[in-house]
């Protein structure tokens, strides 16, 4: 036999016992081409585009699952950042047209969300800019599959506090609009945004990206986690070594799987994000690896360290099985979609300021966290500010997405339904940067920024 | 024609009949086994089985289905995935 017994157990177990799974593979559409100075022909062109390529996405990643016997968990699509495509027709009103035919096109064809439904603000914010943020509460709210985003920074620009100030109150009217603060789930603010990430909710085709491309992200916090129980005495080296071969077998997995459904497609093959990302699936989490390392709960100290040996690991492991590593590839650490990280927070092991430090070593930033709904917005705008600093300063995708939820209070739970998980209402810090966050403007680019 | 290698792989208690009611199966569509190994993997019995599908009369679907009532009937775990998968994930 070309392989042994032993390999196809390890994985047809991954599949079966430790949720190895394709997470999502989305489809990245570029959108510029249906611009039409007729809105409804516009629409058309846009629902119509989505639709047909989002069915075939669906049609051939179900031939594949069949195939390889690997689930596609999730069938997604990203579009073109939409602020781009509107800059003739921004009015408010218009904004959620586009965004329900959106909303349309993906429930029609099958797909649970669609990204792209943002801006690049890192300079500064255009009239179109400017309107997509005061159409947020309304789109995030009345619509269910689309998802929102903003490129509010990168390290060669710094960050753009003028429309960072904007979110705060932005959020918390989407969480008044909708149940349970639900919308805000659906929007991620970002500093350094890959234009290839496959994941929701900061997916989106970047202007760099070809007509269509297919990216893939895996999952294996499951398999990760299973392979660290059974090597309970090896030190930070060898642990690092095994997690590696691990994440190698994996992202081979995803590797095999994008380049034949683009092929199949006939569409270029975009990137395998490696990143680990939990599910509320018992065991898949990545709070569950580091306590299997030897930490009681997430939070504790050492976590840190903890967290950058998974994630250095998880690179090393990535960028050896494929040629297209791409997208965030890291570890996402949400809070509400991972049970592990959920219990740490319950049992007063995880704080929202803790969790802020974890962001430093990890993709991607606070992820999925719940805040009193009664929160300051100006608290809000500087709990952001703060995370995109570390992206910026330390040359990395960092963002935000938190959910104040209304009328909650620290140690109440808010049930966001499904793959979202429930959330526990994180403390945050009493005291004011009012009166800093007011100064606005944009940071400056960083120092290292300088390198011509 | 070029063979379409796939593995069928069986997780679950050891029980009489599994490699009859499969192979049965396989008769019954055309399909030819290429090579059977077994053991005993954490607890678990587990058999693979290497099958040639170039000439199926079955569709991958209806064989996938076929296998997973099998599974249902006996209790044990039926899997059949392309040997590709297996190539890359284990092979540099």
């Amino acid at each position: 036999m070309s392989v042994t017994i032993d390999e196809v157990y390890e994985t047809a177990s991954m599949i079966l016992h430790q949720n190895l799974n394709i997470r999502t593979t989305t489809l990245g559409i570029n959108l510029k081409d249906c611009i039409d100075s007729n809105f409804t022909k516009f629409r058309k062109k846009v629902y119509d585009k989505v639709y047909l390529n989002a069915k075939r996405l669906v049609e051939q990643a179900k031939k594949l699952e069949v195939k390889y016997g690997v689930p596609i968990v999730n069938k997604r699509i990203s579009v073109t950042p939409i602020s781009l495509i509107m800059e003739s027709h921004c009015t408010k009103q218009k904004y959620l047209q586009m965004a329900i035919t959106l909303d349309r096109a993906a429930r029609d064809a099958k797909i649970d969300f669609i990204g792209g439904f943002g801006g690049l603000v890192q300079k500064g914010l255009t009239k179109s800019d400017q309107l997509l943020i005061e159409s947020l509460p309304s789109v995030l709210s009345k619509t269910e599959r689309v998802c929102a985003f903003l490129n509010a920074g990168t390290t060669v620009i710094g960050i753009n506090l003028d429309a960072v100030n904007l979110l705060g109150n932005m959020l918390k009217q989407t969480a008044k609009e909708s149940k349970n603060g639900i919308g805000c789930t659906k929007f991620v603010v970002l500093v350094n945004a890959p234009e290839d990430n496959p994941f929701m909710a900061g997916a989106f085709h970047g202007v760099g990206e070809p007509d269509l491309t297919l990216n893939v992200g895996i999952s294996g916090p499951g398999v990760v986690r299973s392979i660290v129980e059974k090597n309970k005495e090896c030190d930070l080296t060898q642990l690092s070594e095994i997690i590696k071969r691990t994440v190698f077998k994996i992202t081979r997995a995803g590797e095999l799987i994008g380049r034949e459904l683009a092929k199949n497609m006939n569409i270029p093959f975009g990137i395998v994000d490696i990143s680990l990302a939990s599910t509320t699936a018992k065991g898949d989490s990545v709070a569950n690896i580091v306590e299997e390392f030897g930490i009681e709960h997430i939070g504790a100290h050492g976590s840190t360290l903890a967290i950058a040996l998974l994630m250095d690991a998880v690179k090393k492991g990535g960028a050896m099985a494929s040629g297209n590593v791409g997208g965030l590839s890291g570890t996402f650490i949400p809070v509400s979609e991972d049970a592990g990280m959920v219990e740490a927070v319950k049992k007063g092991a995880l704080s929202l300021d803790k969790l802020e430090s974890l962001t430093s070593v990890c993709s991607v930033g606070l992820d999925m966290v719940a805040i009193p709904g009664d929160t300051p917005e100006e608290t809000i705008n500087a709990i952001i500010a703060d995370e995109l600093a570390i992206g910026i300063i330390n040359n990395k995708t960092t963002g935000v997405r938190i959910i104040p939820v209304p009328d909650k209070k620290v140690g109440d739970f808010v049930n966001l339904g499904g793959l979202l998980g429930s959330a526990p209402i994180m403390k945050v810090n009493k005291y004011s940067a009012k009166d800093f966050m007011k100064r606005g403007g944009r940071l400056p680019a960083p120092v290292i920024s300088l390198r011509n | 024609m070029k063979k379409e290698l796939l593995f069928i792989t069986v997780i679950g208690e050891d029980k009489k009949g599994i490699i009859a009611k499969i192979s049965n199966l396989l008769y019954k569509s055309n399909i030819n086994i290429e090579d059977v190994g077994q053991k005993v993997r954490e607890g678990y019995f587990v058999m693979t089985m290497l099958v040639d599908m170039k000439d199926s009369t079955y569709s991958l679907e209806k064989l996938r289905s076929e296998l997973e009532k099998i599974g249902d009937e006996m209790g044990l775990k039926i899997q059949i995935q392309h040997e590709n998968i297996f190539k890359m994930m284990h092979r540099v």
